[in-house]
């Protein structure tokens, strides 16, 4: 567990709460992907998958030490990294629905990055704007990496969407489940709307249109529900995010402060 | 005096840096990738200041460079060191030097052809074959054994090559 003084500065401070939500829609989504590692479906993509995960896994860990950076300075308590990563249980996790819930097949996995992926990428482009200091700096490094992200996924959801009869079928599936997750990321929480709240409306426009646009592209019909769940910004979130961390969090609750 | 036995400090410690090589790609030195963005020597503390700035964000290779450095410094007798590591500006394969360039081809990887990060269409490029030369090659995986490189073959000697990505 974190320490109680620290864990209430998160709950109460907005621009960490901020910092802990994007680092945290990369690092449960940078471990979903991993968990892909030594099962892809041929080499070359099973590497591709461990690589951007990798890079996730890096904007993750920039995220968290500068959000660690803060507390330390605000509380006087030193805090790493690793303990926020590793400490929190799961009701302070702040990610999106969408980055837990299993990664499904090959084409669900590829869909979800795909949808996840975009919406990071026209919010690092406006983080890149609006952000100053470290934040600004770290939306720099990540839009780089995002870029190749989307165009990878993007291309693998053309390919399955206008594929065989097999995969059009199981793109659509993945769709049908994934569509409900979605507008939760473009709907910003309490703790976004300072610094993006009124580029939120441009962020979900651009959004639309690049879904819309591969969809398209990948002759797979647009969800026609509107629907959305939502929950995981604030900490509700499905079953699955629960065994997630007891898996991710294993090595630092049963040896804590374990260090390489 | 003082202000040029400071230069002279730090000119070989850039040629220390230069003996400093990337651990995924042994070829290529920390200088010929460019991730060195500055360099300061600082008399009053005998504090060896550096800036560097990481490729990739989850590149595990960062913290072995620097130890690699620490360990290259201390060598010559530059035992304070002080790393910082910076974001912004982001790290381009711009940077990296034309000898570095030179390096990788030779080593068997092909290096980045397109001078700006826009220009990301791996499809559209022309990458030559570091194995026999031909540009008739074809794209297998945007990303290689690494992050920074795509998986390319050549159609004609059908060598498998990985090419070094604009970034």
């Amino acid at each position: 567990m974190l320490q109680q003084s620290t864990s209430k500065l998160i709950s109460e401070d907005q621009q960490i709460q901020y910092l802990l939500h994007l680092a945290d829609n990369a690092l449960i989504l940078s471990h979903r992907n991993s968990q892909w590692c030594g099962h892809g479906p041929i080499l070359e993509q099973d590497i591709a998958l461990t690589n951007i995960a990798l890079d996730q896994l890096g904007q993750a860990r920039n995220l968290y030490q500068y959000a660690a950076l803060l507390i330390t300075e605000k509380t006087g308590i030193p805090t790493t990294e690793d303990q926020l990563a590793y400490l929190r249980d799961v009701g302070e996790f702040k990610n999106c629905l969408i980055a837990e819930i299993p990664n499904g097949d090959w084409g669900q996995t590829v869909l979800r990055n795909f949808l996840m992926g975009s919406y990071q990428f026209f919010l690092y482009q406006e983080l890149q704007q609006i952000a100053t200091g470290q934040l600004k700096s770290i939306a720099d490094k990540s839009i780089k990496e995002i870029t190749y992200h989307v165009r990878w996924s993007a291309d693998w959801v053309v390919r399955l969407g206008d594929g065989t009869t097999e995969s059009h079928t199981r793109m659509e599936q993945a769709l049908e489940l994934l569509w409900s997750y979605t507008g939760e990321m473009l709907e910003p929480s309490d703790y976004e709307q300072e610094l993006i709240g009124t580029q939120s409306t441009y962020i979900k426009a651009a959004w639309e249109a690049k879904i819309a646009a591969v969809l398209a592209e990948a002759k797979l019909d647009h969800p026609k529900n509107d629907w959305m769940q939502s929950g995981g910004k604030k900490g509700i979130h499905t079953e699955h995010l629960g065994y997630l961390l007891a898996e991710m969090q294993f090595l630092q609750r049963a040896y804590p402060g374990l260090d390489w | 005096m003082e202000t040029t036995k400071v230069i002279d400090k730090e000119k070989s410690i850039w040629n220390i840096l230069e003996t400093v090589c990337d651990p995924e790609i042994p070829v290529l030195s920390i200088i010929d990738l460019g991730i060195i963005r500055a360099v300061a020597f600082n008399e009053a503390t005998n504090m060896v200041e550096l800036t560097i700035t990481p490729t990739y964000t989850g590149c595990p290779a960062i913290d072995m460079i620097g130890a690699q450095i620490r360990m290259a410094l201390a060598e010559a007798g530059f035992h304070q060191v002080k790393i910082q590591q910076i974001l912004s500006p982001a790290w381009t394969t711009d940077w990296m030097t034309e000898s570095g360039k030179q390096k990788l081809l030779a080593y068997g990887i092909a290096p980045p052809v397109a001078s700006n990060f826009n220009q990301v269409y791996l499809e559209d490029l022309e990458i030559a074959c570091p194995n026999c030369g031909a540009t008739n090659t074809k794209l297998v995986s945007e990303f290689g054994s690494t992050a920074c490189k795509a998986l390319f073959q050549c159609k004609d000697c059908l060598e498998p090559f990985d090419y070094f990505k604009c970034h």
